[in-house]
């Protein structure tokens, strides 16, 4: 028989649908719902934030790929999700320049000087998100109240975040007397100050769902997080009512929605057996815990992610047989 | 209902079994020649006891066991030997073996004996005629018969299971045999049974075959001696220590272990009812079924084959190539064995032969890991494909010792589920050769200094 040009490879000799793109552009469908409700809440200001720093994302991967003279990635859908999630990890009235300093931060120095995709050892997103917070500290924690009209600069009222308010009431009280902005309806909407993507519990929420369904991510390392910081600051609201504020009020408010499903559950950086996640969620559980609670700044999500990030080899070599 | 586990890991890829189900079992013709090679098993190689220009009839021994762990090999039809030299050999490199063109007339050589009271035979003299017939596992890894069933000393065998999951997509051979010549699994069964003298027995059959599950309860009949277990359809289910591990929830030991170590045999169906074959009726082992399928096969088939027929010779009994060939492969999609040429024979261990059209070959740059966790969820092994893969790459083969490189089965599970679409068992393969190559030669240096 003559023999055509026959292909030759190792086996298996078929391969499932399963893809990183895929994958990236789930994650991205995850986050239409935040992202959504985000420019509803903050108006227009909101959408140039996301516009800029998904689009430079993109932009600066291909830049950084040509000069280190490697193959340019970008329709792998990574950049895109990396500059998304830190447009909704910033304040609504984030200057245009920072959104774009962040975003190059963010693929340059998160993740590219690490060998590109995979390689990074920390959250790309949230690497830039604590470089901008400690260059730019005045700027990261100017919050907008949500609903002003569409285009409005001026009519913006500057507010704290619940988490912030809770903080500096405490301080000046000692005890929980008089805290208003202990309301949960809020929060599950996204009616209070914060990110762009980090308000609205119902719609971060939702998008988690999908994750789940679709097989992105899995259960343990959400639940790990969210039951780890519910037990413990639901512990110390037993003990002491009147200085512990509940821990529904924990679950709903700050960036824990947006980092225990969306950050936190990054695969790169995170451990890949199921019982190295459960750990890191604890992790970041009780990091979060000690922060917002005994620590200085009001909110601890990122803070613990990045921690527990850098914790993930050690996970991974006492959790293999 | 048979209570059944879970083994840990494994995929799903789609069945495709369709495309063959349904056809009958049908006897392929004689090629214009044969080329049965030396060595169609573990073990060591065949010596040729003919030479070229001989005559030989049908099932007459042509090349002899070397050793115990070994099987002879048998002509396939009548006909002259033309040749015995090195041949392309379905593992891919050229190996001895024997031409033999067929003289037409198919004739029986008069060694071939059968016997009606075969199960007063002694165990030990069944081994022997299992041995001398040239039975080898025809699941695929080849493993002479006879030495499976010779468990050493201190290793008793309580548990018997037949093999029938045929889990690998495409597949349709051993479903086929169940379906049509249910009696003859029976019958090896028995055979077996006496040899090893097991109480326990299963066939274990995956549940997209109701049609094999039901001729085997069927030919079981009413007090049945073994107990067919559907199992769920998950590959690799038909591998023996997954299968073990669902039926009868036994680990076997990694790195080395083997199903005796927890009193357990797993035979697979096609080999059991040449068990039957060789000692009710003294046929050797010289043709076996094989699914000949695929999207790039006009007619896909199941047929009996002749052990040595060349494939292309089956490919053109099925019609030919429909579109431009892109793979062809012996055995399933999961673990055969991709050919440069149609100029290869069916072998003892011979399953399947696989056409992909050009179209449907998936070829793709891999891009980076991304550390997702997939192929390690999937490993039926609970190993870190990924992790190996990279061991592989940087060359740490003392690290992928301790990640115990060495105990991956190469079923494809992880290769196959990677989003990234990295070549993990490909790496995976050159990897064990390293380490095999590094032990080999720690031990020469520690020969070389006594």
């Amino acid at each position: 028989m003559a023999d055509q040009q026959l292909m030759l490879s190792s086996s298996p000799h078929l391969v499932s649908k399963e893809s990183v793109s895929r994958i990236m552009r789930s994650v991205l469908v995850a986050l239409m719902p935040a992202t959504v409700m985000g420019v509803y809440l903050f108006g227009f200001r909101a959408l140039l934030i996301i516009l800029i720093c998904s689009g430079s994302a993109v932009a600066v991967e291909a830049v950084c790929q040509k000069v280190l003279g490697r193959a340019i990635t970008v329709t792998d859908w990574s950049a895109l999700v990396t500059g998304l999630l830190l447009a909704l990890n910033l304040p609504p009235g984030s200057p245009w320049w920072m959104a774009l300093l962040g975003s190059g931060l963010a693929i340059v120095v998160g993740k590219h000087i690490y060998g590109g995709l995979g390689s990074n050892p920390f959250n790309p997103a949230l690497v830039a998100r604590v470089v901008l917070l400690i260059s730019f500290p005045v700027q990261m924690t100017t919050w907008w109240q949500p609903k002003a009209s569409f285009f409005g600069m001026t009519d913006v009222v500057t507010t704290a975040t619940p988490l912030g308010e809770l903080k500096t009431h405490l301080m000046l009280n000692g005890t929980l007397d008089g805290f208003t902005m202990g309301g949960l309806i809020d929060p599950l909407i996204g009616n209070i100050g914060g990110c762009i993507g980090e308000v609205s519990v119902i719609a971060l929420a939702l998008g988690g769902i999908y994750l789940l369904i679709r097989k992105v991510i899995s259960w343990h390392i959400p639940v790990a997080f969210f039951g780890t910081l519910f037990l413990a600051t639901g512990l110390f609201w037993l003990l002491n009512p009147a200085r512990f504020i509940n821990p529904c009020f924990h679950l709903f408010t700050g960036g824990l929605f947006l980092g225990a499903i969306y950050m936190a559950t990054d695969m790169v950086t995170t451990p890949m057996r199921r019982s190295g996640m459960l750990i890191f969620g604890v992790g970041c559980g009780l990091i979060t815990f000690v922060i917002r609670v005994f620590g200085g700044y009001p909110e601890g999500v990122s803070c613990s992610i990045r921690l527990m990030n850098s914790a993930t080899p050690l996970i991974a070599r006492f959790t293999s047989p | 209902m048979s209570k059944v586990w879970r083994f840990q890991g494994g995929v799903h890829p789609y069945d495709k079994k369709d495309l063959s189900r349904d056809k009958p079992i049908e006897v392929a013709g004689l090629p214009p020649r044969l080329i049965v090679p030396l060595v169609q098993h573990i073990g060591a190689r065949c010596e040729p006891l003919v030479s070229s220009g001989e005559l030989v009839k049908k099932g007459q021994k042509i090349g002899e066991a070397q050793g115990f762990v070994s099987a002879p090999v048998h002509a396939p039809t009548s006909g002259k030997v033309t040749k015995i030299d090195n041949f392309p050999h379905p593992l891919g490199r050229f190996l001895p073996a024997i031409e033999i063109e067929p003289d037409g007339s198919d004739e029986w050589t008069e060694d071939i004996q059968g016997r009606e009271d075969f199960l007063s035979l002694s165990p030990d003299d069944l081994r022997a005629v299992i041995r001398e017939k040239g039975i080898v596992g025809m699941g695929g890894a080849a493993f002479p018969t006879h030495v499976k069933l010779s468990p050493p000393q201190g290793k008793t065998i309580d548990t018997l299971i037949i093999n029938g999951s045929e889990c690998e997509p495409y597949l349709t051979a051993d479903f086929r045999l169940m379906v049509e010549q249910s009696d003859k699994v029976i019958q090896g069964m028995r055979i077996m049974m006496t040899i090893l003298g097991v109480e326990t027995l299963f066939i274990a059959i995956e549940a997209n075959k109701p049609e094999a599950i039901h001729a085997m309860r069927e030919a079981l009949g009413n007090e049945p001696f073994a107990k067919v277990v559907p199992l769920k359809v998950k590959y690799p289910q038909g591998a023996e220590k997954q299968l073990i591990k669902t039926l009868v929830n036994r680990e076997v030991p990694s790195s080395g272990g083997l199903p005796m170590d927890v009193g357990v045999l797993v035979q697979n169906v096609g080999t059991t009812a040449s068990i039957f074959d060789a000692v009710r009726f003294g046929i050797p082992l010289v043709e076996r079924v094989v699914t000949v399928t695929g999207e790039g096969i006009r007619e896909p088939k199941n047929l009996r084959v002749r052990i040595g027929t060349p494939i292309g010779y089956l490919i053109e009994t099925c019609g030919g190539f429909l579109e431009t060939p892109g793979k062809v492969i012996l055995g399933g999609p999961m673990m055969g064995v991709s050919q440069y040429t149609t100029d290869i024979p069916v072998v003892k261990g011979t399953s399947g032969i696989l056409v992909f059209p050009a179209t449907h070959v998936h070829v793709e740059d891999p891009q980076s890991c991304i550390r997702c966790g997939t192929c390690v969820r999937v490993c039926p092994k609970n190993l870190v494909p990924s992790a190996l893969a990279l061991f592989a790459k940087r060359g740490l083969l003392d690290e992928a010792e301790r990640h115990y490189a060495l105990d991956c089965i190469e079923c494809g599970s992880c290769a196959f589920a990677c989003p990234a679409k990295i070549p993990l068992v490909h790496w995976l393969r050159y990897l064990k050769g390293e380490v095999l190559a590094k032990r080999a030669r720690q031990r020469e240096r520690e020969t070389n200094k006594k």
